[in-house]
């Protein structure tokens, strides 16, 4: 026998009593039916709370504000299908010399690329106020998990049409089969008797550009 | 279906880090003399107490949530045969690989066997409770292969050749100073300067693992959720390594326990939100990823699942005690017992602790398993854990239904009744009928003679000594509640029996 066939058979075996699969209740919820603004200002006040840095701007100063944020860095990596509106503010060299990389999954960089890149500017799918978590599901404007990942600071460009306000309308706007990344706040740890340290393994800083 | 004939197959118990090497009393006697633990775990369970307390305070619906959960994980349970083979034809479709694993050994051999298909001798880690429990590294490591732990307090606990202690937070029985010392011992190149503040400390392990997560070409990983409707699996992490595990490397093993799973992508909806506010206290973990199968261009090109039993079957084929299975490995319910806040994750032996290990390590294994029998006996059963587990599962009484099945497996195996026998059925005489009572509790003073002067009674032989060994008694009072009732109604009318002050001692 399969160690497969026999686990299932085991399994069954176990189940001899045919156990009643219950209904599941559902009584929890699952519409928040917040206003954008309440939205945006619960997602901010999360967002803070995980010690990320927000800004909430008009669309029109998106361009404008990731330049700012990308002050001091000497390059940064953006994916092939970012909103090239997002960029407006600087040249193909970058504000202050800041070098633009394209990834793509056609022409990827390279890891030790990516580690010597200071920043990374994306897109997202969707985002959840009540949690402050930024979803990524890998789409044109996110790219490849690892851009978002591997330099040290993160600007992410959230519309705020894309805000749900809990997690339940959040996920029914994803396709669970694409490779998604939940965000909720920069990375830490409380390992070290329970004290939370921002900026471990990934990105050590995390900016949110809410665009109204 | 699969029809049965004849005798029904023996349950196939689970091996690896299961077992207690001693017993739940032994050992926890020996962890109560270490006070720095009990210092350290008591800061840490309350902190992350009332951290948890306050998120779930903020949910309307978090009882509804739970209730969700419980039964999410219920109709897993009755329909586990069919949503394993949807998960699988859903992971394989989309280029997954999944292997199936009887137990430990079967589950490090096909890991094993898979890394060394790759030409590499290192793989990195993420933290999982299931390549625990199989002893993965261990095995690995016999195999020539190293593996790297790259959740910081798995690392502080590998570098210390330690063991995990707490499945959310495996050093937490260490403080800050005691892992700078480790850190300054064992890691090389740590700064000798290096301070006891935890950023400080947290950016030695940054840079100490940067190298091998950028250049690791296999990665091994468990899985918090398999989504069957889709082939989906999950990692809930915070410090991004799990994503550098998850993403960088070719090569991606993952091990999964088979109660993993959750039959829709909408059940996920109920865990994420059960999950990171019932383990570390927060709204939302910092990072959660999931993968289904292979996307192509990014992350992993090969990916592996090993399906692991290891005694969950035998687990499940338990009526009362299968919802452990539902456990989501929060660690809720340890950081509210009172029993594990004093003796420790090490007094309980296995790699789950605490009261769901109480539960789940005896299930795994068999309750005659080594010295598992004793560890449905580690609990006051106060229900706390019951009250905290997202999931519901009644701890409490499944502790009570293990401790019978205990008491019946070792019934008619020895010849000469034990202490506990003997004292059994004379509680059982005693109780039978109210002259007994009486008759045993003229005896009572004899036990203020046994107490001394200071009324606490330090040591009391035979196997009632195991009580003592690490509390007092109070010395029973001079005078029985039925001796004093009887005289209480004698001269007093039933509606007048206030006690008196003199009669205060005997209330006790
Ligand atoms: S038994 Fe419940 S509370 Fe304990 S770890 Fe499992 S899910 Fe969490």
């Amino acid at each position: 026998m399969t160690a497969r066939e026999d686990i299932l058979s085991r399994i069954r075996t176990a189940l001899q009593d045919s156990p009643e699969a219950p209904q599941i209740p559902r009584e929890y919820r699952s519409e928040s039916g917040m206003e954008t603004e309440k939205l945006i200002e619960l997602l901010v006040d999360r967002l803070v709370d995980y010690k990320a840095q927000v800004a909430v701007v008009a669309e029109a100063e998106v361009p404008a504000t990731v330049a700012s944020l990308l002050e001091g860095a000497r390059s940064y990596v953006v994916p092939e299908g970012l909103d090239g509106g997002w960029l407006a503010g600087m040249d193909d060299a970058g504000t202050g010399g800041a070098r633009r990389r394209v990834d793509s999954p056609a022409e990827p960089l390279s890891v030790t690329d990516l580690d010597g890149t200071d920043a990374v500017v994306t897109g997202s799918a969707v985002a959840v106020a009540e949690t402050g978590t930024i979803i990524l599901d890998g789409s044109a404007s996110q790219g490849r998990r690892a851009i978002s990942l591997v330099p040290d600071h993160h600007i992410c460009v959230v519309k705020a049409a894309d805000i749900a306000g809990i997690l339940p309308e959040a996920l029914r706007r994803i396709d669970g089969t694409r490779p998604i990344t939940m965000i909720s706040g920069p990375s830490a740890t409380s390992d070290i008797e329970l004290e939370r340290v921002e900026g471990v393994h990934g990105p050590r800083r995390l900016d949110v550009i809410i665009a109204r | 279906m699969t029809t049965f004939l004849g005798m029904p197959a023996l349950p196939a118990f689970g091996s690896g880090n299961l077992f207690a090497g001693e017993s739940f009393p032994k050992a926890a006697h020996r962890e109560l003399g270490n006070a720095q633990l009990r210092a350290n775990l008591g800061h840490a369970t309350h902190t992350i107490r009332d951290k948890r307390q306050a998120v779930v305070s903020e949910l309307p619906d978090w009882e509804q949530l739970r209730d969700a959960g419980s039964a999410i994980k219920e109709s897993v349970m009755a329909r586990l045969p069919d949503l394993l083979e949807e998960f699988e034809k859903n992971f394989t479709a989309r280029g997954g690989v999944i292997h199936w694993a009887r137990d430990a050994r079967e589950a490090n051999e096909i890991v094993a066997g898979l890394v060394r298909e790759t030409g590499e001798t290192e793989v990195v880690k993420v933290k999982s409770m299931a390549t625990q429990e199989i002893g993965l590294n261990e095995y690995l490591e016999e195999q020539g292969i190293e593996a790297f732990e790259t959740d910081l307090a798995e690392l502080i606990v590998q570098l210390d050749h330690d063991k995990p202690s707490h499945i959310l937070v495996p050093a937490i029985h260490k403080n800050r100073t005691e892992i700078r010392d480790i850190f300054l011992r064992e890691m090389p190149g740590a700064d000798p300067a290096l301070t006891n503040e935890p950023p400080v400390l947290a950016m030695a392990a940054r840079e100490h693992l940067r190298r091998k997560f950028l250049t690791a070409k296999v990665a091994v990983s468990g899985a918090n959720f398999a989504l069957a409707d889709s082939g989906t699996l999950a990692v809930v992490e915070s410090e991004g390594n799990g994503r550098m595990c998850l993403t960088l490397p070719e090569t991606l093993i993952t091990v999964m326990g088979i109660e993993k799973l959750l039959p829709t992508w909408q059940d996920l909806e109920v865990f994420m939100q059960l999950l990171p506010r019932s383990s570390t206290g927060e709204r939302m973990n910092p990072y959660t990823s999931l993968w289904t199968g292979v996307t192509e261009g990014d992350g992993p090109q090969n990916v592996h699942l090993v399906l692991l039993d290891n005694g969950r079957s035998a687990a499940l084929a338990d009526e009362m005690g299968r919802s452990a299975l539902h456990c989501i490995r929060c660690s809720a319910c340890m950081n509210v017992c009172p029993v594990y806040e004093r003796t420790g994750g090490h007094a309980y032996g296995s790699t789950y602790p605490g009261p769901i290990g109480a539960i789940l390590s005896p299930l795994l294994t068999g309750i005659e398993a080594e010295e598992n029998s004793s560890l449905p006996y580690a609990s006051s059963l106060c229900g706390a854990c019951y009250d905290a587990c997202p999931v519901k599962i009644n701890i409490p009484d499944i502790l009570v239904h293990l401790r019978s099945v205990d008491v019946d497996s070792k019934r008619g195996t020895r010849k000469v009744p034990s202490q506990m026998d003997v004292g059994m059925k004379a509680a059982s005489w005693a109780l039978s009928s109210g002259k007994h009572l009486g008759l045993v509790e003229k005896g009572l003073p004899l036990g203020r003679l046994a107490a001394g002067r200071d009324k606490k009674i330090k040591k009391l032989p035979g196997i009632a000594g195991g009580w003592t060994q690490s509390r007092d008694i109070p010395a029973p009072p001079t005078q029985s509640f039925r001796d004093w009732w009887a005289k209480e109604h004698k001269s007093a009318a039933p509606s007048q029996a206030a006690p008196s002050r003199d009669d205060k001692e005997t209330q006790q």
